[in-house]
């Protein structure tokens, strides 16, 4: 038996994966996460009177000392496990990418483990984060002189 | 191939340590030790392993009622880096020691090299030790242990166990009368998260090769067991099996028995080294000894992968490494 044969013997058998129910989950999950960051937001711009710009950053840091603790608890995974990309997209994702990298690496210490490892999957967002950020800048400028 | 009938190698007895969720599995029972969660009263995943397998050490030694340093020689695998855990477990011991590494193929591996080196008269009794841990794995092989992700369902589930098996030149109720060693076998396969399909070949030419030098037929053994193919692995090795017109009846995975993969989220099935020793030495072991199986094949199989050639593309070389045990009559 070749490569080819094999591949074509090995996809006929392959389980079904479950792309509809994946994708209404994420869809679900990500909803309830968008509804319970809403409520956040307005509960500071109501009960403490902030105004928008800055309630909402400090949404984003609720929601990700939420999905820290969750992680830290080891609660996060058995969600996300439901939720797939609904838990992964959102800032929860990061937060969970960074804290999960950084227990982890508990046992190696402060410097080599936890201060090395933290980004060693949240990182590859930062490095691309900033990669295309600036190209849009670059981009940005240039159309400002045009126009 | 490489397969030789043995004539004077006996297995002494076996300790096996696992984990909660082997314990919650169907075999459960069949295990000797059992610790609640991954830590084993330990700090780190690393210790929990070599915990385990500590203490399956300590229970093998104490059923054949022999010290540690009653054994000429110990060999040890597991799934880490450097062979962590039975090396830093080895710095207890007295005796010389080899570490071997086979990925989850190392179960047999270690019993076929200790067959040989007792058989040619160099050792009378031969320690083997494997261990796998799941947070160790998926630490070294995946993703952090916490980090939240949906798994592929070809995925399996790395078992959490130590497995420490005694086989010496003295006549017990159990010998190995063959082994068969491997090749390595690539057809092309690159997604680490489907080791299942990337590792049937290897069953597939070691089971084959194991029949041919042997004569033997499938009809020879009461059972035959592949290491960790796990479900979707065992059916396109039975398929390949089938379109040699090979009877599959009596076929079973180590990685499907371990678990209900129908209640436990185990995704395909088991895998690691200790995946194929706990069910063999655990569960296929005990069924020997009350003579309800007579002769039993076990294929156990191993990815032979690397993160940083998977991370550059490079597909999966997959070894299995077969060892028959049978009832001495």
């Amino acid at each position: 038996m070749d490569n080819k044969k094999y591949n074509q013997l090995a996809q006929s058998m392959k389980p079904k994966s479950h792309k509809i129910k994946n994708s209404f989950n994420a869809f679900i999950y990500g909803g309830i996460i968008g509804a319970i960051a809403q409520f956040i937001l307005e509960c500071y711009m109501t009960i403490y009177d902030i105004d928008e710009l800055g309630a909402v950053p400090m949404m984003s840091i609720t929601l990700v000392f939420i999905a820290c603790l969750l992680t830290g608890l080891g609660l996060y995974d058995n969600i996300a496990k439901h939720a797939g990309a609904g838990t992964f997209i959102p800032i929860t994702g990061f937060a969970n990418s960074m804290t999960s990298a950084a227990l982890d690496s508990k046992s190696e210490g402060l410097i080599l483990g936890i201060g090395a490892n933290m980004f060693k999957l949240g990182g590859t967002v930062i490095t691309y984060g900033i990669v295309s950020s600036s190209l849009l800048g670059v981009i940005r400028y240039v159309f400002t002189l045009i126009g | 191939m490489f397969s030789r009938l043995l004539d004077n190698v006996y297995i002494m007895d076996t300790g096996t340590v696992c984990g909660i969720l082997e314990h919650q599995g169907p075999l459960g029972m069949y295990f000797d030790k059992y610790y609640q969660d991954y830590y084993c009263h330990e700090k780190t995943f690393e210790k929990a392993e070599r915990r385990m397998l500590r203490d399956s050490l300590d229970i093998c030694l104490k059923k054949i009622d022999m010290q540690e340093s009653d054994i000429d020689l110990y060999l040890g695998s597991d799934l880490m880096n450097q062979n962590t855990t039975v090396h830093y477990l080895a710095r207890d011991l007295t005796k010389p020691f080899i570490g071997v590494y086979g990925a989850c193929s190392s179960f047999t591996l270690t019993l076929a090299l200790g067959s040989m080196l007792i058989e040619g008269g160099f050792a009378n009794k031969i320690m083997t030790m494997v261990s796998s841990h799941n947070a160790t794995a998926e630490r070294q092989y995946r993703y952090p242990v916490e980090y939240g992700i949906q798994k592929k369902n070809m995925s399996t589930f790395t078992a959490t166990a130590g497995v420490s098996t005694c086989i010496a030149n003295m006549k017990t109720s159990i010998r190995i009368d063959a082994f068969t060693l491997g090749r390595v076998i690539d057809y092309g396969q690159t997604d680490p998260n489907d080791m299942g399909r990337a590792m049937a070949p290897a069953a597939f030419d070691t089971f084959t090769n194991h029949m041919r030098d042997l004569k033997r037929s499938v009809d020879d053994y009461d059972l035959i067991v592949t290491g960790d193919l796990s479900h979707y692995g065992l059916k396109i090795f039975k398929e390949m099996l089938k379109q040699e017109n090979i009877d599959t009846s009596n076929i079973h995975d180590c990685g499907c028995l371990l678990y209900d993969a129908s209640k436990q989220n185990v995704f395909q099935g088991g895998s690691g080294c200790g995946c194929s020793a706990l069910v063999t030495m655990g569960y296929l072991y005990s069924l020997l000894k009350e003579k309800k199986l007579k002769h039993v094949l076990v294929i156990a199989t191993g990815a032979l992968l690397s993160p940083i050639m998977t991370a550059q593309k490079e597909s999966i070389p997959s070894i299995a490494h077969a060892v028959s045990l049978e009832v001495v009559e």
